[in-house]
């Protein structure tokens, strides 16, 4: 019992932690419950499903998918598209991720080629990988859209004759906030989306309990032994980045439609960084993820993500401070468990080694 | 054809074809109305400006820490150095001297802490130090808001909290080593001598430095660290001082960076340093576990040169600015042929 | 003996290493359901004859195998270990295959997992299948009643103990629909007695279900408790093939050494020539213990005579490599070691070095070599940093290297040893395995060492060199009276070269011997089936 109570301690200490931090944070910020839980909501509607993405990746033993970045861009492309032929609402939405998969496929194709053959370090060549790839998605925009590829729209195109602008008001804006939106006093549940969300859930869930899924959790857990019981290790590894790729297009999908405007080039650098940080704010390691860390962990993470530089310029009167540390506190998280991660798995071999003693 | 075979594998494919591309430039820039003067100019200050932060990959490298993505930790050091020579209103030689000496304390300071932490992260060194680095940046940035300096050309005028954002350095020690025993050849050609000598006064230093017992003990460790223990050394001490002495030379090259550039830049700027530099050591011909002098030297040339004289060229040739694409995609190409590479 | 009722059916089979034979026209039959006890020394071929039954990709790399194996009637050419287990071979290798992670359930189904179809199956293949996990749990259930052991069926496997490890090994082989055969590779070296005799007993029952086991134990008595028959491999022959009804353990070990050997009159001559060693004894082990992966050294004590050559020796795992990785402060050890009178602090490699010991590791890629370095960095690199050679000091305060001096030792040592190479600046990687292995020995030499420790000097060289390595180290004892301590699994080799020989047996030291003792004394030592009580001083 003793014991069972300290393991949940021990794994749940980063979300209680952040909770701690809130529940400081929060008196000084000032702001209104309401207006915290309709900003958690928001937040939950934007970022979960990119949060959800990265867990694959962690099942099948290849750590933080710092390469989601070839997704969201895969899901930027499809919504220049569908931006370029005027569909609207959910179904050009629906356009977008239909024209976004093709691509993630193949960008997730590469991607687990390359980390097929960077074992072991998987996180640090998967985020190298990602920026080369925001190279190929540059030029491609800059300079093939509106030259080789035609576009009509002219508020679409640079100026100059060809390039896509830098900044993109998305028409498709809220297609899937505003299926199904419910007011509850005062504030906005964007059910379609939750829905969407809800589903990703459950595809989850229900994933590790195929046959697929246990190989992903065996490759994850013994790459030797799942090798030489019969299961296709590299394939398997494919298989967990190409859906994570996917998912990660869509992920930014949802995430573009509740903004509403398109940072054509910069938009997705930070992405992988805060997807991955709420997710270990949410409990996870980089060796084990649940759909619960994601969610919680996305939920805390934005919370403090909203509290915070407001709460650091009242209390120093600096309000770039707040801002740094923000930067600081996501950063670092990120930091702190890779650290715990190396550690700990340094001292389970320790550990392995004691017993056959 | 055996002798183009043994140079092609002796010099590397990358290398070859971007000297091949270089040289090109070189006699293409003429033609957009880029005299070739300028190109080399460029060149030269471009390599004597980054060299040093390029030298500063080699003893990690060697270590078997793998590449530093870290070096943001040895670039905020030599940036405190550089503020607090500022802040004493030191000018001229003492000056830089004095940034330099703070820069290489700090860069020890802050490589000691930085060196604990990979050597408690055994094997997953490279994507730690990356986030030890962004994270370190940030806590600068909250550093560079709230110490009280007081210097009013550092910091941020019209009532704003902290230091500028760029801090301009030629009125305290700007271009102290690039104007140094400058030989002007032509109008838009002169040669930073100064610089130059000073890069290569460190490639010296780290030659010698790998000279002597200690360096060949990390060069052991870096080697086969199981064979290092064997012979009575202690891994993790080794790794700890390739560790400091990498940031420590870190820090002395942005100082250097700073002065032939004109401005110290804070906050979000270190961040940026981090990729060049490992892509051009490896562009250089080194790998994860071995690099060279020669790596830095061949490499900062190959990969500034191409940076400076591709989007010139380009620019005036069909007006288009791809600088930013090309860097991005040639220095994270590089880095990622490298870790696929199998290892030994 | 009906042709159909044979299982398992080899007919010259023989396998070369580069030239080297390991196998040499090996036959026997297996019956179905028969328990066959595969007996034979460390690199009489056992394991290279395993590998072949079981398809492995080494041996088709290395140029497939000679002769013909018939696996249940059909010619069996498996080009894979997966081939072998759709036949129907199971095998239970001596490093677990377990994910630790997993529940005993989900690793006896590993890869093998019953599955339900869903809709989204249907559309996209069977690899989305839903596991049946009550299914699962059943199958799992089972095996452990066929093997009589009660374990549950949901507890995770890096929460069990060692003993139990084993038993979930077998019954994810014998869960296998059609599996016909077992191969067991010393599946009772991790048991506890009680759990040992719940295992023999289980291999009883399944090979009255009609499946044939090939059973490899270096502990005599379970084979001749539980096979059916029994197979002795001697250098790649097989020696013996034959039931085991009424033959004593003493007999086995007899085959496994064999009787009269040409090492007996070499170590007799050798004894005449060198003369009688020092009387004292210079270096003492008490209570040593190493806690060394795979080589584990429960407690072990041994004294050496000061100028002698002092070997051990032993079955592999038994813990013999464990010794000198433990003395030297390679892996954690404790007990008390002694030399010329003073203690030599353990877990510190520099202490052991600074105490005049020197250690050619048996690992020669993985610890003695700086593959990617020069001859003279490898040779001198050791002197250098624990002595201070080589070095000269610049400005009179910096140590630098002495790049000549470095040169003039390592030409030196390449004339002594005769090692092929271009240069004292060529790559080690780039020399053959018996030049590498001088390379090692020049690196102890260039410590000057009073006690020198050398583990498995002739692993992986061919003959000549063999000869010559062995040649070096005798003449280093012989000019310098350097006292050595050599730690290998040829028996002979040990013979040829020492003076005493001391016999580690899972963990322990069986006995000393003098070598010309009789071979099958060594061979009782090792398997265990001769103790000494009372430990040998003279």
């Amino acid at each position: 019992m003793n014991k069972r109570m300290r393991y949940i301690l021990v794994n749940s200490a980063v979300p209680l932690l952040f909770i701690l931090i809130s529940a400081v944070a929060i008196p000084i910020s000032n702001f209104s419950g309401m207006y915290l839980l309709s900003e958690i909501i928001t937040r939950l509607t934007r970022n979960s499903f990119m949060v959800l993405s990265l867990l694959l990746p962690v099942m099948a033993g290849m750590g933080i998918n710092f390469g989601l970045i070839l997704g969201a861009m895969a899901g930027q492309i499809g919504l220049i598209f569908v931006t370029e032929w005027g569909i609207l609402g959910a179904g050009g939405l629906t356009v977008a991720a239909i024209v976004g998969t093709p691509i993630a496929i193949l960008f997730g194709w590469f991607a687990g080629n390359v980390l097929n053959r960077a074992k072991g370090r998987e996180m640090i060549t998967s985020m190298i990988f990602g920026l080369f790839m925001s190279g190929i998605y540059q030029f491609f925009l800059l300079y093939l859209c509106g030259s080789i590829i035609p576009f009509s729209r002219p508020n679409l195109i640079l100026s100059r004759g060809y390039g896509v602008r830098n900044a993109i008001d998305l028409e498709v804006m809220g297609g899937f906030d505003n299926l199904l939106k419910v007011w509850v006093n005062g504030i906005a549940f964007p059910v379609g989306t939750f829905i969407i969300i809800g589903v990703l859930c459950v595809f989850t869930w229900w994933f590790r309990k195929t046959k697929l899924g246990q190989n992903m959790r065996a490759v994850g857990l013994d790459l030797d032994v799942s090798g030489s019981s019969g299961i296709p290790v590299e394939k398997t590894r494919m298989q967990a980045v190409i859906i994570s790729t996917v998912l990660s297009c869509y992920g930014q999908i949802i995430y573009l439609q509740n903004v509403g405007s398109l940072n054509t080039y910069n938009g997705a650098d930070q992405a992988a960084l805060f997807a991955a940080a709420a997710l270990l704010v949410g409990g996870a390691t980089v060796s084990r993820a649940t759909v619960v860390n994601g969610i919680v962990g996305t939920a805390l993470f934005h919370l403090n993500f909203i509290v915070m530089p407001v709460a650091g310029k009242n209390l120093t009167g600096q309000a770039m401070l707040g801002e740094y540390f923000r930067m600081f506190v996501s950063y670092g998280i990120v930091t702190t468990a890779l650290i715990l991660h190396a550690w700990s798995r340094k001292k389970n071999t320790d550990s392995a080694r004691a017993e056959r003693k | 054809m055996s002798n183009v075979n043994a140079l092609v594998k002796n010099v590397g494919l990358p290398r070859i074809i971007i000297a091949m591309f270089l040289l090109l430039m070189f006699c293409a820039g003429p033609f957009f109305g880029i005299p070739t003067d300028t190109s080399v100019d460029d060149v030269l200050v471009r390599f004597g400006m980054n060299g040093v932060l390029v030298l500063s990959m080699i003893p990690m490298i060697q270590s078997g820490c793998g590449l530093n993505f870290g070096v943001p930790v040895g670039v905020v050091a030599g940036a405190l150095g550089a503020v607090l020579s500022l802040e004493l209103n030191l000018t001229g030689p003492l000056g830089i001297l004095v940034a330099i000496i703070f820069g290489l304390f700090f860069g020890a300071v802050f490589g000691f802490g930085y060196g604990l932490i990979l050597n408690r992260v055994k094997g997953d060194e490279m994507i730690i130090a990356t986030y030890v680095g962004f994270s370190m940046t940030y806590f600068m940035c909250m550093m560079w808001i709230s110490l009280p300096f007081q210097n009013p050309s550092s910091l941020t005028g019209y009532g704003g909290e902290g230091l500028r954002v760029t801090i301009s350095v030629q009125d305290y020690w700007g271009g102290q080593l690039s104007e140094l025993l400058k030989i002007p050849i032509s109008s838009h050609l002169v040669i930073p001598t100064g610089m130059l000598l000073f890069f290569a006064l460190m490639c010296f230093l780290m030659w010698g430095f790998f000279k002597t017992k200690v360096g060949t003990a990390i060069t052991a460790v870096g080697s086969n660290p199981e064979f290092a223990r064997a012979s009575g050394i202690s891994v993790d001490k080794m790794r700890l001082i390739s560790v400091v002495v990498s940031t420590m030379v870190a820090a002395v090259g942005i100082i250097v960076y700073e002065q032939s550039f004109g401005f110290i830049q804070l906050y979000d700027a270190p961040r940026a340093f981090a990729f060049p530099s490992v892509a051009a050591i490896l562009l250089g011909g080194a790998s994860i576990n071995k690099a060279n002098i020669t790596n830095v030297i061949v490499g900062t040339i190959l990969f500034q040169g191409m940076l400076t004289l591709t989007p010139a060229v380009i620019n005036s040739a069909i007006q288009i600015d791809a600088s930013e694409m090309v860097r991005i995609i040639v220095s994270n190409g590089m880095i990622v042929y490298a870790l696929t590479r199998k290892a030994r | 003996m009906a042709e159909d009722n044979i299982m398992l059916k080899l007919t010259g089979v023989g396998k070369k290493f580069d030239d080297v034979a390991v196998l040499k026209d090996v036959n026997f039959t297996l019956e179905k359901g028969q328990i066959m006890g595969l007996v034979g020394e460390n690199g009489a071929g056992k394991s290279t004859l395993m590998r072949i039954i079981f398809g492995m990709n080494v041996i088709a790399e290395t140029g497939g195998y000679d002769g013909e194996v018939f696996f249940d009637g059909n010619k069996a050419a498996f080009t894979s270990p997966q081939d072998a287990l759709k036949a129907g071979i199971g095998m239970v290798h001596q490093e677990f295959s377990l994910i630790p992670g997993f529940t005993t359930t989900e690793n006896i189904l590993l890869n093998m997992e019953k599955t339900k179809p869903n809709v989204i199956s249907k559309v996209f293949g069977k690899t989305l299948e839903t596991l049946d996990m009550p299914k699962m749990r059943e199958r799992a259930a089972h095996a452990f009643q066929t093997l009589g052991v009660n374990l549950s069926t949901d507890e995770l496997v890096s929460e069990m103990p060692v003993g139990h490890k084993q038993f979930i090994e077998i019954a994810r082989e014998i869960d296998r629909e059609h599996v016909k055969m077992l191969v067991l590779d010393e599946p009772t070296a991790v048991l506890t007695e009680s759990e040992a005799e719940i295992l023999l007993a289980a291999m009883r029952k399944i090979a009255e279900m009609g499946i044939s086991i090939i059973f490899i134990s270096h502990r005599l008595a379970e084979i001749t408790s539980v096979c059916d028959k029994i197979v002795v491999l001697r250098d790649g022959v097989v020696v013996v093939e034959n039931s085991t009804a009424g033959v004593s353990v003493h007999q086995i070990a007899d085959w496994m050494v064999g009787r009269e050997s040409s090492a007996d009159a070499v170590a007799a001559k050798r004894h005449e020539e060198k003369g009688p060693s020092g009387s004292d004894f210079v270096f003492e082990v008490k209570n040593l213990w190493v806690d060394m992966p795979g080589e584990t050294v429960r407690d072990v004590s041994f004294k050496v005579r000061r100028g002698e050559i002092f070997g051990i020796g032993g079955l592999a795992g038994h813990g013999k490599l464990g010794v000198p990785n433990g003395i030297m402060g390679l892996s954690p050890a404790g007990g008390i070691v002694s030399f010329d009178g003073k203690e030599v602090s353990l877990n510190s490699p520099i202490s052991a070095l600074n105490g005049g010991l020197a250690f050619v590791s048996e690992d020669r890629r993985g610890v003695g070599l700086l593959l990617d370095e020069p001859i003279d960095w490898n040779i001198c690199f050791n002197a250098m940093q624990v002595q201070g050679k080589f070095l000269k000091k610049v400005l009179g305060v910096v140590p630098i290297r002495d790049e000549k001096a470095m040169s003039a030792c390592a030409r030196q040592y390449i004339e002594e040893l005769s090692i092929k190479c271009t240069g004292e600046k060529q790559l080690v990687k780039q020399l053959s395995g018996g030049n590498q292995q001088k390379i090692c020995l020049a690196k102890a030499f260039a410590l000057s060492p009073s006690f020198l420790i050398v583990a498995e000097p002739t692993r992986g060289i061919d003959v000549g060199a063999k000869q010559l390595v062995l040649e070096a180290l005798r003449r280093y004892n012989r000019e310098n009276g350097t006292t050595i301590l050599m730690i290998s699994s040829e028996l002979e080799e040990l013979r040829q070269t020492c003076d005493r020989i001391a016999i580690i047996c899972e963990g322990k030291i069986a006995g000393v011997r003098a070598p010309e003792t009789n071979a099958v004394d060594f061979g009782l030592l090792m398997s265990g089936e001769i103790r000494d009580d009372v430990e040998e001083t003279a």
